[in-house]
């Protein structure tokens, strides 16, 4: 492994990111239904990677565990391996010394990938400013959905995975009332 | 136990090693000695052997960088049957501080120097396995001492511009 | 090709890494193994990819500032932090507890040393097959968050200490709750202990596993259940009692084989004590302050300060810059679910600590980990490091 380099600005995600093979064929009627169908079978059926850091991997054993029950919407397996995985939930604070770990494991995961920083710490290094802990994840791997709390409550993962699933979807983030 | 009934360990001390036995303190109820840095196995091993202080409890050091010397290095044991606790400390200067390892009388002390050498850059001379610990093995500089600045980065607020970064368009 | 010992073909040793991304290293943990076949020889536990410079960043912080940190080191049990920070404070300057205050530290402890013991019970049996068991820790777990959460504002990161007492009294209401849990909580521990305890699955995997005598965990530094199971009667909280712990009747559970089902049995007996200690808190819960009345290192009652300009003032001082410490060095210890929680603290004579060292539980304890797999198969060594219930956060800090 070489020294790897942080960077200054985030990746960007999403449609500022540049098109897809899925956009790419343009819009018609065809692609749009295929679309549509496509991203409901992502959605709903996003299996995280085991990777829980620090502090906030108790909460998200929280939202597997029976109260909140993460399998409800579709994340019913953690899959140890990242290549069995969609989803990065980048539960804790992120160590100098992880930083490798965590890239390797992020492109271990075949695409469509997604990646959600549960945490203060993920999002943005949190309480520490200072020479161990990078300061955010972003800095990495590409981020979805940043989940700010520290830590989170499990209600606030879920409601990191829904919103997720509507970003997968091609949904606004945030429904408005009809 | 009070420090009251630990004042014969410490005359007892005093005999046996007269020069090496720097000082000794008590501060609200833990007995401190300070001892010379060659001396420190045998007085360690005195401490174990014939007193009985068979349990350490931790080793680390304190930078102080206005003083010469520059280091403290300190281990506490405890002695489990007599429930008793005394702190063990010794002095190393710059450049190039190093002291015995304690690894032959307590070796228990071993993740702990090997902290202590990875955040403070105290060499301990006997170690078994001397190397980093919590960095990374390349790792440049000792994090703890006094003059490492520790910084993640300068904190930006929303009132400053920050170049290449658009909202993203699903936002709704 | 002729079978036979004679015949054997050479075989070197085998380094496999059991990464830091591992779904049975309870954190990110690196174990480096060197395998003749199946059976273990040697192993070097790489820490490290937690490392968060708490030790650092107290350094900068006022002691008042410095408790919101603490939580995060250890935390499955972040009351017990909290607790431990502010005793080497007091230590330090000198501050006595009312005893409200120190009642209301012990039932969070015991609080949290139940939920810590109820989650390592859930992600040890994960590890080794029992996946309904992590269902039944979360259900009990979620009970000792929820007052948690009524008392403090947060499930988890408490904060809820102050040099001098707690941050709050007791909201009304909490102690029914409080007694709910209690009475609720035996028969579920039976339930769960039912499903292990005579489990001849559970039993061929953690019997005679991992064998620590004695003398050799005193020598190795390990401490807590560990340290009890191999028949060393050592509790921090029997031995130098703090927080009142004198005054409540409990039993320190000691082992007999120093095998992890002895860990084991440890912690559920554990948990059951701590439930005695709950009930006797809430029975003789003093009345009284919560916190000091000395206006040096604690804030004053919001309504004093409409009617006494000497209580501003002191607000304003602790607010902004915090009380002062004498110069010297202090070691006070608290018994957390892991073993013996330390911190060594060295005062210059300023507001903030000079050096805070933090003696964490799980680093003696991991420090064994290279003398206990030798020579077990790859199997045992995740039961093994199950058993010895560390924590990587406060392990790395």
């Amino acid at each position: 492994m070489g020294e790897l380099k942080l960077r200054d600005k985030p990746f960007l995600t999403g449609r500022a990111a540049g098109p897809t093979p899925l956009n790419a064929l343009g819009e018609n009627v065809l692609t749009t239904t295929i679309d549509k169908v496509i991203n409901w079978g992502r959605s709903s059926a996003i299996w995280p990677a085991l990777f829980g850091l620090a502090c906030c991997a108790i909460e998200m054993m929280g939202a597997v565990g029976p109260r909140q029950d993460i399998s409800r919407f579709g994340s019913e397996l953690f899959r140890a391996s990242p290549r069995q995985s969609d989803l990065l939930i980048v539960s804790g604070r992120v160590a100098i010394k992880m930083v490798p770990v965590i890239r390797q494991v992020y492109d271990q995961m075949p695409e469509p990938k997604w990646v959600i920083a549960m945490g203060a710490c993920a999002s943005s290094a949190g309480m520490f400013n200072n020479y161990a802990i990078v300061q955010s994840v972003d800095k990495i791997i590409p981020v979805d959905i940043y989940l700010p709390g520290c830590p989170p409550r499990p209600e606030a993962l879920l409601d990191a995975v829904i919103k997720l699933q509507r970003k997968i979807r091609g949904e606004p983030l945030v429904k408005r009332s009809a | 136990m009070t420090v009251n009934a630990m004042a014969p360990l410490v005359e007892r001390l005093g005999d046996r090693f007269k020069q090496a036995l720097q000082e000794s303190s008590e501060f609200r109820g833990d007995l401190s000695i300070v001892v010379d840095p060659s001396s420190i196995v045998e007085v360690a091993r005195y401490l174990k052997d014939e007193e009985g202080f068979d349990y350490l409890l931790y080793a680390t050091a304190v930078d102080w960088p206005a003083r010469d010397p520059r280091f403290t290095i300190v281990w506490e044991v405890r002695s489990l049957a007599d429930k008793t606790r005394i702190r063990l400390k010794t002095t190393a200067t710059m450049p190039d501080p190093h002291v015995p390892s304690l690894t032959s009388v307590w070796p228990a002390s071993n993740w702990h120097e090997r902290e202590t050498w990875d955040l403070l850059g105290i060499k301990f001379d006997g170690h078994p396995d001397l190397r980093r610990i919590l960095m990374p093995q390349s790792w440049e500089g000792f994090p703890l001492r006094k003059d490492y600045v520790s910084f993640g980065e300068p904190v930006i607020f929303s009132d400053q511009k920050l170049e290449g970064l658009e909202p993203d368009a699903i936002r709704g | 090709m002729p079978f036979g010992p004679e015949h054997e073909p050479p075989t070197e040793w085998m380094e496999l890494n059991m990464g830091p991304h591992h779904p049975s290293t309870h954190g990110v943990l690196r174990v480096r193994l060197k395998l003749d076949g199946e059976i273990v020889r040697d192993a070097d536990a790489d820490i490290g990819y937690l490392h968060t410079g708490f030790e650092k960043s107290f350094e900068d912080k006022t002691y008042t500032q410095g408790i919101t940190f603490s939580d995060r080191m250890d935390y499955l049990a972040p009351p017990i932090n909290n607790v431990g920070f502010v005793s080497a404070v007091e230590k330090l300057i000198g501050v006595d507890v009312p005893p409200r205050a120190q009642a209301i530290r012990v039932i969070m402890m015991e609080l949290a040393r139940v939920a810590s013991h109820e989650l390592w019970l859930g992600t040890t049996g994960l590890d080794l097959g029992v996946y309904s068991g992590f269902f039944y820790a979360w259900r009990d777990r979620d009970l000792a968050l929820d007052l948690n959460e009524a008392y403090s504002g947060v499930r988890m990161m408490t904060s809820f200490t102050r040099v001098g007492g707690v941050a709050w009294d007791l909201p009304d209401g909490w102690l029914d709750q409080l007694q709910r849990f209690i009475d609720v909580m035996p028969a579920r521990l039976d339930d769960f202990e039912s499903m292990l305890t005579d489990n001849p699955i559970w039993h061929q995997r953690l019997k005679g596993v991992g064998v620590i005598s004695a003398q050799d965990a005193i020598e190795a530094g390990v401490t807590g259940p560990v340290l009890r199971a191999s028949g060393v009667n050592y509790d921090v909280r029997k031995a130098f009692p703090y927080c009142g712990y004198e005054n409540y009747d409990f039993d320190v559970p000691v082992g007999a084989n120093g095998d992890c089902y002895d860990r084991y049995r440890m912690r559920v007996a554990e948990m059951r004590q701590s439930l005695r200690i709950l009930q006797q808190a809430v029975d003789n819960l003093p009345g009284g302050p919560w916190i000091s009345a000395d206006r040096k290192v604690a804030l004053p009652p919001r309504a004093e300060l409409s009617k006494s300009m000497e209580a501003v003032i002191h607000h304003f001082r602790l607010v902004s810059e915090g009380f002062k410490g004498p110069v010297g060095d202090v070691y006070a210890f608290v018994e957390s679910p892991r073993g013996e929680l330390g911190f060594y603290l060295v005062s210059d004579g300023t507001n903030k600590p000079y050096r805070m060292k933090v003696r964490p539980p799980s680093f003696c304890n991991l420090q064994a980990l290279r003398k206990l797999v030798q020579g077990v198969l790859v199997a045992d060594v995740i039961a093994i490091m199950g058993s010895l219930d560390f924590i990587l956060g406060d392990c790395d800090r």
